[in-house]
């Protein structure tokens, strides 16, 4: 939390109220407490006072119940992650209190339930402590029921109480939440939220109050990952998909299959992720991009399916939202170790294009772009969104959707002659006529997985097989040429260059801020074209003595990350290493940091 | 074909008249027309006589090029595509049934056909078989069965009889067969017949019965594998001194009970419909999903439903 001024204390008993441009509040408590409905609320009010936020949060893999954390960065300024510190920490439990004090920063206050929270005294040193019997008051609020309900709305508004929040704006934010249900259910929600709110903590410590944040042109709308890409989706024109259940994907399926029938489109629950990629296929090869996705093991098991698109050219668009591997792995954690399966997975030559987008607005028009780029070069695309992104919630500028949603129904006029793997065109790009359009010589193609000449039929030619896979490899190839420079974050020339993928951007760019804020020479970029890559990147690294990738993947057999592997295979420069972690958590600013600097201070200062 | 409109309904008005009747105003297409690559089957496979059927009923009804989809998995019967001159798709292994179920579900205006032999259908493909009958999707789907992997040169099918002598089993098979008739009837298929290629008309007869069926439709075809499994089906063909015993004139087809122990009969069997319901297709359930969906959004483009969405979250 950065005081930028401190005010005098208000009249009476309350105590001082400082300003503060931003805040780190962590939330831990057991995960049918409601938690993630308060970081949600947290969410959403910042969205509608103009206020930056990005939140982070933890489910446990267990079934019901269990420890859960979230934790809401707010600020009047650009908020790029969610904070290596909190400010204030809320404890519900003993266990919350225990295992999340130390990600306090020294001098923050713990709020903590006293009727469940029994203090320590070694800690009551380095932390304010703060101790409101949040149970039993919230019982006496609403109404003495013996269940825990309630008791997350009286932790928000003791939490309004404290950041000076937006008291009618929240109060509508819970009402539209709870609308619908039973008139008790909000009235109950309402009065634990007044409750907590008028509890005086502002005569125990401190309350604070943000600064005001800068003006925006446009309305902000809130969302998390998940939804972004759902809805980027339905933005894209795509009106069929099919998958099966998996964490942390399972959200996106859930969203498409409620809102894709508004649209006169179709999601299919499949019996497995094989079938779920065979009926976007089918659905492609009949008319529209359509889409499909998982999430690791999920990956693993359509690669087949998806060497058929690449091998019949189909467009096909796979959401891969990352978790831990291998195997079944970290399932509700996070790790960026699927790129090689994006790039490389499934038997033979099989060019694909994968795309990474870096925070949750990014995924709604990564989702777009996925879909026509498949539909221009006929091409299945990765979509690699991870289990930080597809969970942590985020406000951005509310798109232009009149302009960027998209008719992408096929044409059926019909045509007189139709080669679906024409070898005449140079990039390598045929034309895709649908399944039901009338061609008028009456010679039909058939889509297919083996080798086949330009009609689609079966051949062992070698020539044929050598000019069939250079058209696939071509489409790639000339897509590479259309991709944008990516731009360096911070001066072209420098010392260390980190480069970063998918959900990094935020921490690594906030590095970057605070290395050159204490006089380090470093810059970052950031790769949302992974395959192919973008050109002109041998430039920008000429520019750097080092080049560190940022990845949460293992470092390797060789010592490089799996983009860093990618890197030093396309480029040959060996100066291009590895900043990698494996913990199954977000990149702490301090971690990225602290190992940057480390080659800063190692004597490689530029001139 | 039941279901209304769905999302990948035909841009133009033409297409979109074109339902699944026969075709009135083109010519019929004659068989020269309809054949595409010659097959590449054994001489003397069953497999021919089953892709002259499918000729005769495509001329017989009257069906247009661009109206049939012929899709299929992985094996001999599945090379059936390349021979058909209409759109098709040879896909993968075991997968041929949900990649038609993506076509079926997203095109009413296709006729969607699949064509599979025993190990596609039963051995790699068993799941989405099971899972294809229970939602009732709209598609046929013929099991060219031979009892014997062909494609890789005999090895033990999941329909090989104890016993057969196999590459994989040179002593002879020792795990006990998958009944496709009971199979299919189990999941849910709501039109179960069975016929032999030796009998052209009744395979023919079938054909059209189960394209005509508003819901999954099933046929086990016995097609014999003359490389790998010399007269497997002879005891089924008259002229091989065997019999054809057609479904008893007493039998309900609405029976379920009574279909599957017809279906437990010992080799030959009976051939005809053993099982023949209706049921809402998941074709039809999803269309009315649709419909009640796109009734609170009536006159509003895209855009704007999605614009309603977003207001909520702000």
């Amino acid at each position: 939390m950065s005081h930028s001024s401190a005010s005098p204390g208000a009249s009476g008993a309350e105590a001082k109220v400082s300003t503060i441009n931003e805040a780190v509040i962590r939330i831990a408590g057991n995960s049918q407490d409601g938690i993630q409905a308060i970081g949600g609320f947290l969410a959403r009010l910042a969205g509608r006072t103009e206020q930056e936020v990005m939140t982070f949060m933890t489910i446990p893999s267990t079934i019901s119940g269990g420890p859960s954390i979230f934790q809401v960065r707010m600020g009047s300024g650009e908020v790029l992650s969610a904070g290596d510190e909190a400010d204030v920490l809320l404890a519900f439990y003993q266990h919350s209190y225990e295992g999340h004090i130390t990600s306090l920063r020294k001098g923050g206050i713990v709020v903590y339930d006293s009727d469940h929270v029994e203090p320590k005294a070694e800690w009551k040193e380095t932390y304010n402590h703060v101790g409101v019997p949040i149970s039993s008051l919230t019982i006496e609020a609403i109404g003495g029921t013996a269940k825990d309900k309630g008791k997350n709305l009286y932790a928000l508004g003791l939490l309004a109480r404290m950041f000076d929040l937006n008291l009618t704006k929240l109060e509508a934010l819970i009402t539209e939440r709870f609308t619908g249900k039973d008139h008790s259910v909000v009235t109950n929600a309402l009065a634990a939220f007044h409750a907590g709110n008028s509890y005086s903590v502002g005569q125990v410590i401190e309350t604070f109050r943000f600064q005001e944040a800068r003006h925006r042109s446009s309305q902000q709308v809130v969302m998390n990952g998940n939804e972004a890409l759902a809805y980027g989706i339905i933005a894209a024109g795509v009106r069929f998909g099919a998958a099966y259940p998996i964490t942390p994907w399972s959200d996106v399926m859930e969203i498409l299959r409620r809102e894709l029938p508004k649209y006169g489109g179709t999601f299919v629950q499949c019996e497995d992720e094989i079938a779920a990629i065979s009926m976007a296929n089918g659905a492609s090869f009949a008319g529209r991009v359509a889409v499909t996705g998982s999430s690791g093991p999920g990956i693993s098991l359509k690669m087949e399916a998806l060497g058929w698109a690449v091998m019949a050219e189909m467009p096909l668009v796979v959401i891969n939202v990352q978790r831990g591997g291998p195997s079944t792995g970290l399932p509700t954690q996070v790790e960026q170790s699927d790129l090689n399966l994006a790039c490389f997975g499934s038997h033979g030559d099989a060019p694909r294009v994968v795309l990474a987008p870096s925070d949750v607005e990014d995924c709604f028009y990564t989702a777009i772009e996925a879909v026509n780029i498949a539909r221009t070069y006929n091409v299945p695309v990765f979509v690699l969104s991870d289990q930080a992104i597809a969970t942590r919630i985020e406000a951005f500028p509310v798109p232009d959707l009149e302009k960027v949603c998209q008719d992408i129904t096929p044409d059926f006029t019909p045509v007189a002659e139709y080669k679906p793997y024409d070898l005449s065109t140079s990039n390598g790009v045929s034309h895709r006529v649908v399944a039901g359009t009338r061609i008028l010589n009456g010679r039909y193609p058939v889509a297919t997985g083996l080798e086949h000449d330009e009609m689609g039929h079966p051949t062992g030619s070698p020539k044929l097989h050598m000019q069939m896979t250079a058209k696939r490899r071509r489409k790639l190839q000339a897509l590479a040429d259309t991709l944008p420079v990516p731009k360096v974050y911070g001066p072209p020339e420098g010392n260390v260059l980190l480069v970063g993928w998918g959900s990094t951007r935020g921490p690594i760019q906030e590095a970057v801020d605070r290395a050159r804020a204490a006089g380090d020479s470093v810059s970052a970029l950031h790769l949302k074209h992974l395959n192919p890559l973008p050109p002109g990147l041998d430039n920008i690294f000429s520019g750097f003595n080092m080049v560190r990738v940022v990845e949460m993947n293992d470092e390797g057999l060789y010592g490089f990350g799996q983009l860093a592997g990618l890197l030093r295979a396309r480029y040959c420069d060996p100066k291009i290493t590895g900043i990698n972690k494996t913990d199954g958590l977000t990149f702490k600013v301090r971690e990225i940091l602290e190992r940057a600097r480390a080659d800063v201070t190692a004597g490689m200062r530029k001139l | 074909m039941s279901a209304p409109q769905t999302q990948n309904a035909p841009a133009h008005p033409a297409s979109a008249n074109a339902v699944p009747a026969p075709n009135t105003e083109r010519k019929g297409l004659t068989k020269k027309e309809i054949a595409a690559d010659h097959p590449t089957w054994c001489p003397g496979c069953g497999d021919f006589s089953v892709l002259a059927l499918y000729f005769k009923m495509i001329e017989k009804r009257r069906l247009e090029h661009e109206k049939i989809t012929t899709i299929s998995g992985i094996g001999c019967s599945s090379r059936f595509p390349y021979f058909v001159q209409a759109h098709g798709a040879h896909y993968i292994h075991g997968r041929s049934l949900p990649f038609a179920s993506g076509v079926a579900l997203s095109r009413p205006d296709l006729h969607v056909f699949v064509f599979g032999g025993d190990g596609d259908l039963f051995s790699i493909g068993g799941n989405h078989f099971t899972h294809t009958a229970r939602k009732n999707i709209k598609l046929t789907c013929v099991a060219m069965d031979n009892w014997v992997y062909g494609l890789t040169k005999k090895q033990t099918s999941p329909t090989s009889p104890l016993g057969f002598k196999s590459k994989t089993d040179v002593w002879g098979a020792v795990d006990y067969p998958i009944n496709p008739m009971k199979q299919a009837i189990a999941a849910g298929a709501t039109f179960v017949a069975r016929t032999t290629h030796s009998n052209p008309n009744h395979v023919l007869q079938m054909m059209e019965a189960a394209m005509d069926h508003d819901g999954f439709s099933f046929i086990q075809c016995l097609s014999e594998c003359v490389e790998f499994y010399e007269g497997a089906f002879d005891a089924s063909n008259p002229r091989k001194g065997g019999i054809f015993n057609a479904v008893p004139t007493t039998h309900d087809v609405a029976d379920e009970v009574a279909a599957y122990k017809l279906a437990d009969a010992a080799f030959p069997g009976y051939f005809g419909v053993f099982y023949n319901v209706t049921k809402p297709t998941k074709n039809a359930k999803e269309a009315g999903v649709n419909a009640a969906a796109a009734g609170k959004f009536k006159g509003l483009k895209d855009w704007q439903i999605l614009q309603k969405t977003f207001d909520r979250m702000k």
